[in-house]
């Protein structure tokens, strides 16, 4: 246990100690915030309501799906890994811990997102706080088990990039934050079910803001849970402690299985 | 002799369809340095990272203190150390947070007295990727020997290490040795290996091309002994003097080298040969083969199969 705590803290300062990682889960965030508030909630007059969970959603997404999947291909590329496995860390210490400092890191700026909109913006606060902890964490999970995920499977910095954005981009785009789901063409709509950002978004309207949901907003919670679970456990199973990762394509299919809740989701809701 | 702490039995490596290790066979001993040489691309580092269980063997058998390091890793980590070639630590982390982090995985208490005499000392809260070369590797090393390791293996110790550091290594090993420690050393610095190893094994192309002490290694070799000479006026210049004894001659600035099989024969001939030309002597230098000149003699004939 003491192990397990001392590699939480050291991990934890590394999320402020490593520029690229303060900017991705702090800085990054907190800039696009105070811009979107200031600016969109004068172009959208709409968007001053969703400001609280659609900034959290981004700050999630961009610490997690940014964030997370780099560091663990730098550590495997440079033989962290192995040192790590000689010393007997566990493959499931590496992930969790990469996955439980994001979270304590997004927590403190969700805070700061939800304590302060309603006194810069205007925008209203959360009707109902503990449901805003439940579907944030279930946010945070899902999005960062994806960020494990792409990090454990990506062969490369590069290749990282290619499969974050790929999640990270629709979610911007489609997921919600911009414009509400209901406004979506029905073809895009099914795409924005494969979205953890979509059920986020769902999720925090219905069960926290009481703005209304699209579908079942309890539903979008077990999606997110299940596939953090899912991602979480593909993650660990398709860890490679060797500094190179191999049988990419088996493993990019296997990884694919991570989107099977969000499929289940899609003919759900 | 002690007993074999570690055995490497018809040992083979493969890489898809290159054999990197050929099926070697060697034991290491109790209480014993043993160097592993060989150039690059020989198979130490596939050995040694077998032996640490980093990698699965395609054939042969490992044990390191009775255990499989295949199969039984979670029993092999709390009885080995190991220094990485490559850095193996965060960029952020500071020498006391790697010195915490390691102890705790291995549930033994921080040995912080070890980054004051590796002189890591002034660079404890310094993140590692702050730290020159050597204080990373001093550093590694630290954190290899923390939780007094029954077998320690080390990959190139001391490159990239000052004189004094490397000399402060070496008294480390040593001590490590006495208190009844193994090690395993590979390396590309002969003079190391010749000084502190107790045997040596020498890889070459995947197979074990030589295995002894480093008297028994050199020992085994042409037998030439090297005699290097200087005078004042260059008389030894002369191509067409050939010497008793003398297998073959080079010249290396003002010296004349003589590789000779009957070093008597041949110094007293060169000492004739200047007092008939009345010429002085300003340096004779006679060296036995030194392990380096065994080693060269190995892989080149090696590589000239």
């Amino acid at each position: 246990m003491n192990a397990f705590i001392q590699h939480f803290a050291f991990e934890f300062r590394t999320g402020i100690r490593n520029k690229t990682l303060l900017l991705l889960n702090y800085l990054f965030p907190l800039g696009f915030y105070l811009m979107m508030g200031f600016i969109m909630a004068e172009i959208n007059p709409i968007f001053q309501d969703v400001l609280v969970p659609a900034m959290t959603t981004f700050a999630i997404l961009t610490a997690t799906l940014l964030g997370i999947p780099d560091p663990l291909v730098n550590a495997r590329e440079r033989g962290i890994y192995r040192s790590y496995k000689i010393a007997g860390v566990p493959t499931f210490s590496i992930l969790l811990i990469s996955i439980m400092t994001t979270m304590v890191h997004l927590a403190i700026m969700g805070l700061i997102i939800a304590s302060t909109a309603p006194l810069l913006f205007d925008a209203p606060s959360p009707v109902n706080w503990i449901n805003f902890t439940v579907v944030f964490i279930s946010l945070a999970f899902a999005s960062a088990g994806l960020g494990v995920l792409i990090g454990v499977i990506s062969s490369s910095s590069r290749i990282t990039v290619l499969w974050s954005q790929a999640v990270f981009l629709p979610s911007m785009l489609i997921g919600g934050l911009m414009f509400p789901f209901s406004l979506l063409p029905t073809a895009a709509q099914k795409i924005a079910l494969m979205l953890p950002a979509t059920h986020a978004m769902n999720a925090f309207n219905g069960l926290a803001m009481n703005s209304g949901s699209d579908f079942n907003p309890w539903i979008s919670v077990w999606i997110l849970l299940l596939g953090g679970v899912a991602a979480l456990g593909l993650a660990v199973y398709l860890f490679k402690w060797d500094n190179q990762n191999t049988n990419h394509r088996t493993r990019t299919f296997l990884a694919i299985l991570a989107l099977m809740p969000y499929v289940m989701g899609l003919l759900i809701a | 002799m002690n007993q074999a702490m570690i055995q490497v039995q018809d040992f083979t490596k493969t890489y898809r369809d290159f054999k990197a290790v050929k099926g070697i066979t060697f034991n290491v001993y109790g209480g014993e340095i043993f160097a592993l040489l060989g150039p690059n691309g020989a198979g130490k580092t596939s050995t040694l990272e077998s032996l640490e269980g980093l990698r699965q063997p395609n054939g042969g058998r490992l044990s390191v203190a009775g255990i499989d390091p295949a199969k039984q890793h979670h029993l092999l980590r709390n009885i080995i150390g190991v220094q990485l070639q490559s850095s193996g630590l965060p960029d952020t982390i500071t020498p006391d947070e790697a010195m915490r982090l390691f102890c705790a995985y291995h549930k033994v208490d921080p040995r912080f007295d070890l980054l004051d005499r590796l002189g890591l000392a002034s660079k404890r809260v310094t993140q590692y990727h702050q730290l020159s070369t050597g204080q990373q590797r001093r550093l590694a090393l630290a954190l290899a020997v923390a939780h007094d390791p029954k077998v320690l293996f080390l990959d190139e110790p001391t490159a990239g290490l000052d004189v004094a550091t490397r000399a402060e290594l070496h008294d480390l090993m040593r001590e490590l040795r006495s208190e009844g420690a193994t090690i395993i050393l590979a390396t590309h610095d002969m003079a190391e290996a010749e000084e502190l190893s107790d045997r040596i094994a020498i890889l070459l192309d995947g197979n074990l091309a030589a295995l002894g002490t480093p008297l028994e290694i050199t020992a085994t070799g042409s037998q030439l002994t090297k005699i290097s000479v200087r005078t004042q006026n260059s008389t030894l210049i002369e191509q067409t003097i050939i010497f008793p004894g003398v297998c073959h001659h080079t010249t290396k600035g003002n010296y004349q080298i003589y590789f000779s099989e009957s070093i008597g024969i041949t110094v007293a001939a060169i000492i004739d040969h200047l007092q008939t030309e009345d010429d002085t002597l300003i340096d004779l230098r006679v060296e036995r083969p030194s392990l380096e000149d065994r080693f060269l003699e190995i892989t080149s004939k090696g590589l000239n199969q």
